[in-house]
């Protein structure tokens, strides 16, 4: 148990070095240096920088050095916590990338945490009837929903969904708060009010992994409950329920808790498009800005700092299924 | 794929008896049988049949559209005109349409269009109209279908008056033909990478491994927008194209390369390995000629099914406008018009290339359940 977590652990940190490496280059892709475009854009805007400035920006980013020790600048900073500066895409304010994200990234991790929770709660039920009622009217239902939900491009479904609230029951679904509580400090009603204003956006988070948890339940229950265990024990007499529950679907959850690695990625990412249609605060609309403006520490930093997180959300998967699966707990477990 | 070509003849021209229908199953290749089995997968079937007619459109696009997809009508942001078959008096014509006025309601500002009866203007077959090039090769100024003396859209028009049918069928070609050119991309790093680390195993393969996971674990879309944000804005927009369908390509190998990888692991031990190892086969010729062979059907369904996310990703990017710029056109880019709800709930003609979109995932999904159904031996 001990070295398998520790091996997880280590390769989370291989994760975020290799991630690290990968944004940095993506800093680095759009043409021309960001200080030049920087100087450009202030420009535009009325700013003409004193030489001081240009040549304090130029060591802060190490500008003359080769792209390795840019690399190292840059990298050595993000573990202090210190992400760079925006170059004002945001909000029309140039000001610490920290700063944007501590405002946006809380309630992106909020969402995302409720749609992986959204995905569970229903594909899991699901998964359980469509096996134990295989090939039976309901199964058949299922199996349709589950093929339209993963053929709808989230930001389709989001814009449907928004549009019948907005048709049939007149709730304009977007932003995060109703304009009365959007200054209010917090409250219960304020914390009610977000909830109300979460339900579209999870969903539509969280249909894209429910269509594929659902199937993949599915499918090992059905091979669980063809097993000679279960026949078994039904000829013993044991209840269906028990029969059900006791083994098969325990063992049937091993591979969503580790398919938990596939589905996150695609909800921090599906976050971005889904906040952009619902113009919800979140750091999916600030990407958007930056990679447009070209702001590439700011841009640079989201996608790191989402990365970085799902693959903080594979280690905890790789310790619950440790938790849940004895097999990798107690043997010499072979990884993945 | 022919599926009875094999006619028990000798050389000589002496004809034996034909096989019987169960001496035909045991001399199939495993290709045919795949076939057969997938001729009896109904859904599958149908969807791949619809797949071929809806490629087939992409491709003649130009014949089949009544006006260039630039083209610029005065009806702007009209909606779908009407066709009808029963006129002002009761009594049943050939499909026709009424001419329009534009009517501007003084207050709102809002635009209705009324059909006038006074004008009734028959649909036409093979109509002349806007001249195009037919594949490049030759000057056709023939259109499958079209109206004289007023204009048809069957789609309505955006806000600029363009046909919105004929640009969604036009941005077929490309929301249809991304999903390939990348899946293509995908697989060659797939097989190569995947061939490796199964072929070789060991230290290599635990490498290539982690890394696969590490390419899995990144959050695609965020990814996908920074690369494509960084396609120049001077490309054209074939250049672009191409950019696009790598930057979908680098991360959807992945996965791809895991199967090639357990495949390969499985089928490496077989005798028949050993023995072309003997024969003297370098590691290459063992890889490609003998092992990829052995799961290529796995891999073309796996394909099919990497196909859809390939396309719902490019709709994205393309709808963000990050993804396949103006001129050209695609699902995803017609899909900009409809950014939000009051555009929606005013102009809601503008969501139909997303039902394209919906149509073509589903169907590649069905065609994808079908084969790999058809690929199981055990079934």
């Amino acid at each position: 148990m001990r070295a398998y977590l520790v091996r997880r652990f280590l390769f989370m940190v291989v994760g975020w070095w290799l991630l690290s490496v990968v944004v940095f280059i993506v800093i680095q892709l759009p043409p021309g240096d960001f200080l030049t475009n920087y100087i450009a854009g202030q420009e535009q805007a009325g700013t003409f920088l004193e030489r001081e400035e240009i040549e304090a920006l130029k060591l802060y980013y190490g500008l003359d050095r080769t792209p390795i020790e840019q690399y190292l600048f840059w990298a050595g900073r993000f573990v202090i916590g210190d992400l760079g500066r925006s170059f004002g895409s945001w909000r029309a304010a140039e000001q610490p990338v920290t700063k944007i994200l501590a405002e946006v990234l809380p309630f992106t991790i909020i969402l995302s945490t409720l749609a992986l929770i959204f995905t569970y709660v229903v594909a899991i039920p699901i998964g359980i009837y469509s096996a134990t009622h295989q090939y039976r009217p309901g199964d058949y239902f299922f199996t349709a929903v589950g093929f339209i939900g993963l053929a709808v491009p989230n930001f389709m479904l989001a814009l449907l969904l928004m549009f019948m609230l907005f048709r049939y029951f007149g709730i304009t679904a977007g932003g995060l708060f109703a304009p009365e509580y959007a200054l209010a400090p917090w409250s219960v009603d304020k914390v009610l009010d977000m909830l109300k204003h979460l339900i579209v956006p999870v969903v539509v988070l969280g249909t894209a992994g429910t269509a594929g948890t659902m199937r993949v339940m599915r499918g090992v229950l059905l091979d669980e409950l063809g097993k000679q265990y279960v026949i078994t024990a039904r000829a013993r007499g044991v209840s269906e329920r028990r029969l059900l529950f006791k083994y098969p679907v325990r063992l049937a959850l091993n591979p969503i808790v580790s398919g938990t690695a596939y589905i996150l990625p695609g909800i921090f990412g599906g976050n971005a498009i889904v906040a952009i249609v619902l113009s919800l605060p979140m750091t999916g609309p600030v990407l958007l800005t930056a990679l447009r403006a070209q702001d590439m520490f700011l841009a640079g930093s989201i996608v790191m700092v989402e990365g970085a997180l799902v693959i903080f959300g594979t280690f905890l998967s790789d310790i619950l299924l440790a938790l849940v699966d004895p097999r990798i707990r107690q043997e010499r477990a072979v990884a993945a | 794929m022919a599926t009875t070509s094999l006619e028990p003849t000798t050389g000589s021209g002496v004809s034996i008896r034909e096989f019987t229908e169960e001496e035909q199953y045991y001399v199939a290749s495993q290709w045919q049988l795949m076939w057969r089995k997938f001729r009896r997968h109904r859904l599958g079937y149908a969807s791949g049949v619809l797949l071929v007619l809806g490629y087939f459109f992409a491709i003649t696009y130009d014949f089949w559209i009544p006006y260039d997809f630039t083209d610029r009508h005065d009806k702007l942001s009209s909606p779908p005109t009407r066709i009808h078959v029963i006129d002002a008096n009761g009594t049943w014509q050939m499909p026709f349409v009424y001419g329009t006025q534009a009517i501007v309601d003084p207050q709102t500002f809002k635009r209705t269009f009324e059909e006038d009866p006074e004008q009734v203007h028959p649909i036409g077959l093979f109509t002349q109209g806007a001249p195009y090039k037919f594949w490049g090769l030759f000057e056709w100024d023939r259109h499958f279908f079209g109206v004289e003396g007023t204009t048809i859209h069957m789609f309505g028009t955006d806000d600029l008056g363009r046909d919105v049918f004929s640009r969604t069928l036009s941005a077929a070609r490309i929301s249809l033909s991304i999903g390939f050119v990348g899946v293509v991309l995908s697989f060659v790093l797939g097989i190569i990478i995947g061939g490796i680390s199964g072929y070789f195993g060991g230290t290599v393969d635990l490498l290539i491994q982690r890394f696969i996971e590490f390419v899995i674990s990144v959050p695609t879309i965020p990814l996908w927008m920074s690369l494509s944000a960084a396609v120049p804005i001077t490309w054209s927009p074939l250049q672009t194209y191409f950019a696009i369908t790598v930057v979908l390509s680098v991360v959807s190998w992945a996965g791809l390369a895991r199967v090639v990888r357990g495949k390969i692991l499985e089928l490496r031990e077989n005798d028949y390995v050993m023995a072309a190892r003997v024969a003297g086969a370098g590691n290459m010729r063992v890889l490609f000629d003998h092992l990829v062979p052995g799961f290529m059907s796995y891999l073309i369904v796996h394909l099919t099914l990497a196909v859809p996310s390939m396309i719902i990703a490019e709709t994205t990017l393309s709808f963000l406008r990050l993804g396949i710029r103006a001129p050209a056109v695609s699902w995803g880019t017609l899909m900009q018009d409809a950014q939000n709800v009051s555009t929606i709930a005013v102009f809601p003609w503008l969501m139909i290339p997303g039902v394209f979109v919906i149509i073509a995932v589903m169907l590649f999904n069905f065609l994808g359940d079908g084969l790999r159904d058809a690929a199981d031996p055990y079934r």
